[in-house]
C-alpha cells in the first residue's frame, strides 16, 4: 500500500492549467487499476450499495406475493417482471445481494484470520514449523471445498452457517500460502535482517513491516478468494444446502426450476447474470490490487501447492 | 521414475487414510445419534434403540467401529444404506459409471476447446488474442449451476434437442441426456485450460532458440510441433490433471441440476436423508477422484518432462 501511495505523485503536481490537478486523481487509478479495473471497482461499490441500502431502494417487499401477477413480464409495477408467486423479482434481486455477500464476506475474513497468523509463523520460523503447517495444507487441499461443506451440511443441517464454517476451513490454506510465499520473499531480504539485528521482536517485524509490505499481494488474492467464495456458497444455495428457500438470494434464485422449465428466463438468469458479473469484478480487481495477471490464479491455488512447499530448502529438510 | 511413483503412492494412501479418519470420525461425532435417522419423528423405546444400536454397531466405540469399517472397505463391503437397506457399493456402483462418463465427455470438451482456443490465441497475437482473452475472462467465471441452467433454458426448453433432465435407458439416451451436463461441467475449466496454454506456448515462441530455428528456414510447423509445442506442454498436463479432479467436485452441482443419476446426485441426495454410510462412501470416493487426478497429473509431468525424473532422485 505504501508504494501506491509514494509512486505517482509528481507529474500531478506540475502547474498548467487547474483542470489538470482536478483530473489528476482520475489518472493515477487508472495508471494503477486499469479501466477495467475502475469499471469492476464501481460496480463492486454499487452492488455493495444495494446491499446496505436495500430496504431503501428496492420498489417492493421482496416477499410479498400477489398470485395475480405470476410470471409477469417486465412492466412499471414489476421493472424485471415477477416470478411464479407473483413475487417482484428486482426487490428479491436487490435483498438477495444481502446474503449472497455476507457469506463470502464471512468466509474470506475467517480464512484470513485463521490463514495468516498460520503463513507468518511458518515463513518465519521455517523448519518443522513450516513442514507441519504445509502437511495440514495438504489433508485440507485433498479435500475439496465444495465436498467439505456439503458434509458440514450433512453433519449439522442445511444453513449458511456450516456452510459458511466448511468453507472458511478450505479457504484457509489457498490464502495462507499465498501469504507464505510473499512474507518468505521479504523474511530474506535485507531490512528484516537489520530490524531483527537492531533487537526488534517477531511480532513487532511481521505485523509492522513484513504484513505492511504484503498487503497489495493479500488484499488482491483476499478479493479473488472472495468470488470464488461467493460462487461456491451460491451453488451451495442452488442445491438447497446453504441460504434457504424463502429468504431472497441468488443463489437460491436460480435454483427455481419450474420457472426454467415453463420457459420464463428473466427470474433464472438474472441473478445468475448477477452472479458472473460479481465474480468477474472481483477477479479484474483482485488481480490489479495484487499486481498480478490474473492467468496465475489457477497455478497459486493448486499447482503451486506442490512447487511452493518444496522449494525452500528449510521446508524440504525438515520434511524429510 | 521409480522412486518418484512410491513417494507419489505412498503420500496417496496416507492422504486417503487421513481423510477417510476425518470423514467417518466427523460424521459419527456429529448432533444427534445415527439412528435418529431411522425413528423419523417417533419416540421409540428403549429396548428398540439398544436392538437398533446394537445392530448398527453403535454401542461399540468409535475406534473399533472405524477399524469394522476400513477392513470391510477394503473388502469391498461398504455397509448398508440406512433409507434403503441395500448395499451401499451396489448404490455407488450403479452411480460411478455414469459420473466416469460424464467427467471423460466433458474432459474432452475442455481438452479440444481449451487447447485449440489457448493455441489460436497464442499464435494470432492481436485482435483475436483480445477476443479470446475476454471469452476465457468470463468463462471462468461462469458457475457450472448458472451454466446449466442457461443451457436448459435453451437447449433443452425453447429448443428440445436435449432433454432437461434425468437420463433415460440405454447407452444412446445414456449419452444424449449427458451432452448439456458435461457442457456446463466444462464452460469453466475450457477458460482455465485456454489460458494457460496460450501463456505456456507464448512463452516458449519468444525464446531465443525458437526464433533462431524460424530464422534458419526450418518449416514453421515443424518448429511448433517440436520446440514450442513439445516445451509448453508440462504446465498444460498439470492444469489438465487439476482440472479434472475439480470436476469431480463440480459433479455435485451440475447431477443435481440435470438429474443424471451419478455419484454426485447420489451425495447431494443421502445428506438430506442424512444416509451417513452412503455419504461416508461417495465422499472418500470422491477424495479418492481428486487425489489420484493430481497424483497422475505429477506422473504424467515427469514423463513429459526428464527432468523433473532427476530431480526427483536428488531431492
Amino acid at each position: 500500500m505504501t508504494t501506491l501511495a509514494a509512486a505517482p505523485g509528481a507529474p500531478a503536481g506540475t502547474p498548467t492549467a487547474p483542470g489538470r490537478t482536478a483530473r489528476a486523481p482520475l489518472a493515477r487509478l487508472r495508471r494503477t487499476f486499469g479501466i477495467s479495473g475502475i469499471l469492476a471497482g464501481v460496480f463492486l461499490l454499487a452492488v455493495l450499495v444495494l446491499a446496505v441500502a436495500a430496504p431503501l431502494l428496492a420498489p417492493a417487499d421482496p416477499n410479498a406475493q400477489s398470485l395475480l401477477d405470476s410470471y409477469a413480464g417486465p412492466s412499471s409495477a414489476h421493472l424485471l417482471g415477477a416470478d411464479g408467486i407473483g413475487r417482484d423479482i428486482l426487490s428479491r434481486l436487490v435483498f438477495g445481494s444481502r446474503t449472497s455477500l455476507l457469506g463470502p464476506a464471512l468466509v474470506v475474513s475467517i480464512s484470513l484470520l485463521v490463514g495468516i497468523p498460520l503463513a507468518l509463523l511458518a515463513a518465519w520460523y521455517g523448519g518443522l514449523v513450516d513442514a507441519t503447517v504445509a502437511r495440514v495444507f495438504d489433508l485440507v487441499y485433498a479435500l475439496p471445498g465444495l465436498l467439505l461443506a456439503v458434509l458440514a451440511v450433512a453433519l449439522f443441517g442445511p444453513g449458511l452457517t456450516p456452510a459458511v464454517a466448511a468453507l472458511s476451513i478450505a479457504y484457509v490454506p489457498f490464502l495462507a500460502r499465498i501469504v507464505r510465499a510473499a512474507a518468505l520473499q521479504q523474511r530474506n531480504s535485507p531490512y528484516v535482517d537489520a530490524l531483527a539485528v537492531q533487537g526488534f521482536g517477531v511480532v513487532r517485524i511481521t505485523v509492522r513491516h513484513i504484513l505492511r509490505n504484503i498487503a497489495p499481494v493479500v488484499l488482491g488474492q483476499a478479493a479473488i478468494a472472495f468470488g470464488y467464495a461467493l460462487l461456491d456458497l451460491a451453488s451451495l444455495s442452488y442445491l438447497g444446502l446453504a441460504v434457504q428457500a424463502p429468504t431472497s438470494d441468488w443463489g437460491v434464485m436460480v435454483s427455481d426450476s419450474d420457472a426454467l422449465m415453463k420457459g420464463y428466463w428473466l427470474p433464472v438468469l438474472a441473478p445468475g447474470v448477477l452472479i458472473v458479473l460479481c465474480v468477474l469484478s472481483l477477479t479484474v480487481l483482485g488481480a490489479r490490487i495484487s499486481g498480478e495477471r490474473p492467468q496465475s490464479y489457477l497455478r497459486l491455488r493448486r499447482g503451486a501447492t506442490k512447487r511452493s512447499t518444496t522449494k525452500p530448502s528449510t521446508t524440504k529438510g525438515a520434511g524429510a | 521414475m521409480g522412486r518418484l511413483l512410491l513417494h507419489r503412492l505412498g503420500g496417496l494412501v496416507t492422504t486417503l487414510l487421513l481423510s477417510s479418519v476425518v470423514i467417518f470420525g466427523s460424521l459419527y461425532l456429529a448432533p444427534g445419534s445415527p439412528e435418529n435417522v431411522l425413528f423419523g419423528s417417533r419416540a421409540p423405546s428403549a429396548a428398540a434403540r439398544a436392538a437398533v444400536r446394537h445392530q448398527l454397531h453403535l454401542d461399540q466405540p468409535l475406534p473399533v467401529r472405524y477399524w469394522d469399517w476400513l477392513t470391510g472397505a477394503l473388502h469391498g463391503d461398504l455397509g448398508h444404506s440406512m433409507v434403503t437397506g441395500q448395499s451401499v457399493a451396489s448404490r455407488v456402483g450403479s452411480g460411478l459409471g455414469t459420473t466416469l462418463l460424464l467427467v471423460a465427455m466433458s474432459m474432452v470438451l475442455v481438452i479440444v476447446f481449451g487447447l485449440g482456443l489457448g493455441a489460436v490465441a497464442a499464435l494470432r497475437p492481436g485482435r483475436v488474442d483480445a477476443a479470446a482473452n475476454a471469452l476465457t475472462s468470463v468463462s471462468v467465471t461462469i458457475p457450472p449451476f448458472v451454466a446449466s441452467t442457461l443451457l436448459i433454458s435453451v437447449f433443452a426448453v425453447r429448443l428440445g434437442w436435449f432433454p432437461a433432465s434425468g437420463t433415460g435407458t440405454g447407452f444412446a439416451d445414456l449419452l444424449r441426456g449427458l451432452v448439456l451436463p458435461a457442457c456446463a461441467l466444462a464452460v469453466v475449466s475450457c477458460g482455465f485450460l485456454a489460458r494457460i496454454t496460450r501463456n505456456s506456448l507464448r512463452e516458449q515462441l519468444e525464446r531465443e532458440h525458437v526464433q533462431t530455428a524460424l530464422v534458419r528456414g526450418l518449416p514453421r510447423w515443424v518448429v511448433l510441433r517440436d520446440h514450442v509445442f513439445r516445451n509448453a506442454m508440462p504446465p498444460v498436463v498439470t492444469a489438465i490433471g487439476l482440472l479434472t479432479s475439480g470436476l469431480f467436485a463440480s459433479t455435485l452441482v451440475v447431477e443435481s441440476a440435470f438429474a443424471v443419476p451419478g455419484i454426485g446426485q447420489l451425495t447431494i441426495q443421502s445428506v438430506a436423508q442424512k444416509d451417513f454410510p452412503v455419504v461416508q462412501a461417495v465422499a472418500l470416493l470422491l477424495v479418492a477422484a481428486f487425489v489420484i487426478c493430481n497424483a497422475l497429473s505429477d506422473l504424467a509431468q515427469a514423463l513429459i518432462d526428464p527432468r523433473l525424473r532427476t530431480a526427483g532422485r536428488t531431492a
